[in-house]
């Protein structure tokens, strides 16, 4: 399975096998990883599993479709960057072994 | 649904005919008996269509799926002012006032993002050593041994000291933003000062009045980090003062939105504890899981009972053919107690697993965006609570508010042990 590693805001890592398929989001919750709270379930529809996205791997995951309905809650979210994701909207592939991701100070 | 002597809810709720269930009807919330009628709905027709009803012909969306799917669809379902905005009251066009609870996107955008950074993580951080002091100072100052208004002493004084530090209001000043508040949300069928809503125009224009001199004060210093000097000093808002029906309908918003539902959350989470003694107890046994019963307890009280919107277009939902111009009310109070989206959802359970996952904050756009300072104010009254009373006893069920979309409680009894 793939490995992807969810950085906490204060530096804590942890290192998940998330099956192909489920969302970068979904593997953070089944495990209990904190910071990434994902209040809607999945729905696209509150921005509280927003990430960064290691800079290496920003070009393979990419940007959030402009209009979209990611775009539209990023929008609202706090302490967005440029590398800003809903962890929701990432499914893992066999291509994400090794995805590394980053936690905001809080989620809103 | 008239109320005789022996009045049973429950029975009335399945025998009565589906065509006409009304679960507008004010009184199924004031009387805590709405439960059995929403359970029908949910099993038998969970997008029911209400001809004539008591607050005109309208959609009810039960389900918390078809909510979800109503919540991120603002292109369909709009919550624009002129077309009868989030409420399921639908007021005479002179008096929808646009707010931005009340808009679609894209203006909508614009002004959320003006206010957003009062309630975002950073500066939740700064507040929270006010709020403590606050907290702390209240309670102790409670009474010991006798019965007192939880209502009055703790739930509307620490909402209230919020809002004049988001406001940057005068304290001794605070009553009138309760009052505001209350005005602001009143129906007007419900026995209050607010009769009509010319009488709630009235006594909101001296908000207006207040707030409008506030902000040329505010205007013309550097900007603060208070919500008046936020708008005056922004892009998307700077000539908000300009337009005072909006400017009003802005001010109500972040008043009540700042203020009411955190107050009601404040109440009904000591009153779901004292009606759940295992519960109680199993916070007794380990305050922390604190932050987990306060999403609990949030999703238990559904301050906002409904949220309406305004179809643009036709379309379908939950199977039934939605028509361009209908009326369409999401019932979180509902959606919250959907056993295909929550886990007994009936139930008060203080660790629940996933407790944040419930309707009422809303979703999507308009999703609320002070929810991480209400949870943070909950949070914190609920740890300094726990290290000074493990006992406080409800000496009289609660008395609620005449109201379909505010889940208010008006008063609550309490004592606390000599």
């Amino acid at each position: 399975m793939p490995k992807i590693t969810y950085i906490e805001h204060n530096g804590s890592a942890h290192a998940i096998e998330v099956p192909i398929g489920k969302s970068v989001m979904q593997g953070a919750v089944d495990n209990n990883v904190p910071g990434i709270d994902a209040d809607c379930g999945g729905e696209c529809a509150c921005a509280t599993c927003h990430v960064y996205i290691d800079a290496a791997w920003l070009d393979r995951i990419g940007l959030p479709v402009p209009g979209s309905q990611e775009a539209s809650m990023l929008s609202f979210a706090a302490v967005t960057q440029p590398d800003s994701r809903l962890s929701c909207q990432i499914h893992v592939t066999d291509a994400h072994d090794g995805l590394i991701v980053r936690m905001p100070e809080g989620q809103h | 649904m008239n109320a005789p002597v022996h009045f049973d809810p429950a029975s009335d709720a399945y025998t009565t005919p589906l065509s006409q269930i009304d679960v507008s009807d004010p009184k199924l919330f004031q009387d805590d008996t709405y439960y059995p009628y929403f359970e029908r709905l949910r099993r038998e027709d969970p997008v029911h269509y209400r001809k004539d009803g008591k607050y005109g012909s309208f959609w009810s969306v039960t389900k918390f799926k078809d909510i979800m799917t109503v919540e991120t669809h603002p292109e369909i379902y709009s919550s624009e002012a002129k077309l009868g905005g989030i409420s399921i009251t639908d007021r005479p066009m002179e008096f929808r006032r646009s707010s931005f609870i009340s808009m679609d996107p894209p203006r909508h955008d614009d002004q959320r993002k003006v206010v957003s950074p009062i309630v975002a993580p950073a500066n939740l951080n700064n507040m929270a050593p006010v709020i403590r002091e606050r907290v702390c100072k209240v309670l102790d100052g409670l009474p010991r041994g006798e019965t007192f208004d939880w209502v009055e002493h703790v739930s509307i004084e620490l909402t209230t000291l919020m809002l004049t530090t988001l406001f940057d209001f005068p304290i001794e000043d605070r009553g009138k933003l309760t009052f505001w508040s209350d005005c602001a949300t009143a129906d007007v069928n419900a026995g209050g000062v607010v009769d009509s809503e010319e009488k709630r125009l009235e006594f909101l224009t001296e908000a207006l009045r207040t707030f409008t001199a506030m902000w040329h004060e505010r205007a013309a210093k550097p900007p603060g980090f208070d919500l008046i000097s936020m708008l005056a000093h922004s892009e998307a808002t700077k000539n908000l003062v300009n337009d005072p029906a909006e400017f009003l309908g802005n001010l109500t918003l972040l008043i009540v939105g700042g203020n009411d539902t955190t107050r009601n959350s404040m109440s009904g989470g000591l009153w779901a504890l004292c009606k759940n003694p295992a519960e109680y107890q199993k916070l007794r046994d380990n305050p922390g899981v604190i932050p987990a019963m306060v999403p609990e307890i949030i999703r238990w009280q559904s301050p906002i009972v409904h949220m309406r919107r305004t179809a643009l277009a036709d379309t379908e939902l939950g199977g039934k053919q939605i028509k361009a111009g209908d009326k369409v009310v999401m019932w979180y109070i509902s959606g919250n107690r959907d056993e295909d989206a929550i886990d007994n959802p009936n139930r008060f359970i203080v660790d629940r697993t996933r407790p944040r996952h419930h309707l009422s904050f809303g979703f999507g756009v308009h999703r609320c965006v002070g929810n991480r300072l209400a949870e943070m104010q909950l949070i914190i009254l609920w740890e300094e609570i726990m290290k000074r009373f493990p006992v406080i006893e409800l000496v009289e069920e609660p008395k609620r508010i005449y109201s379909n979309f505010i889940h208010g409680i008006s008063e609550m009894k309490v004592r606390i042990p000599a």
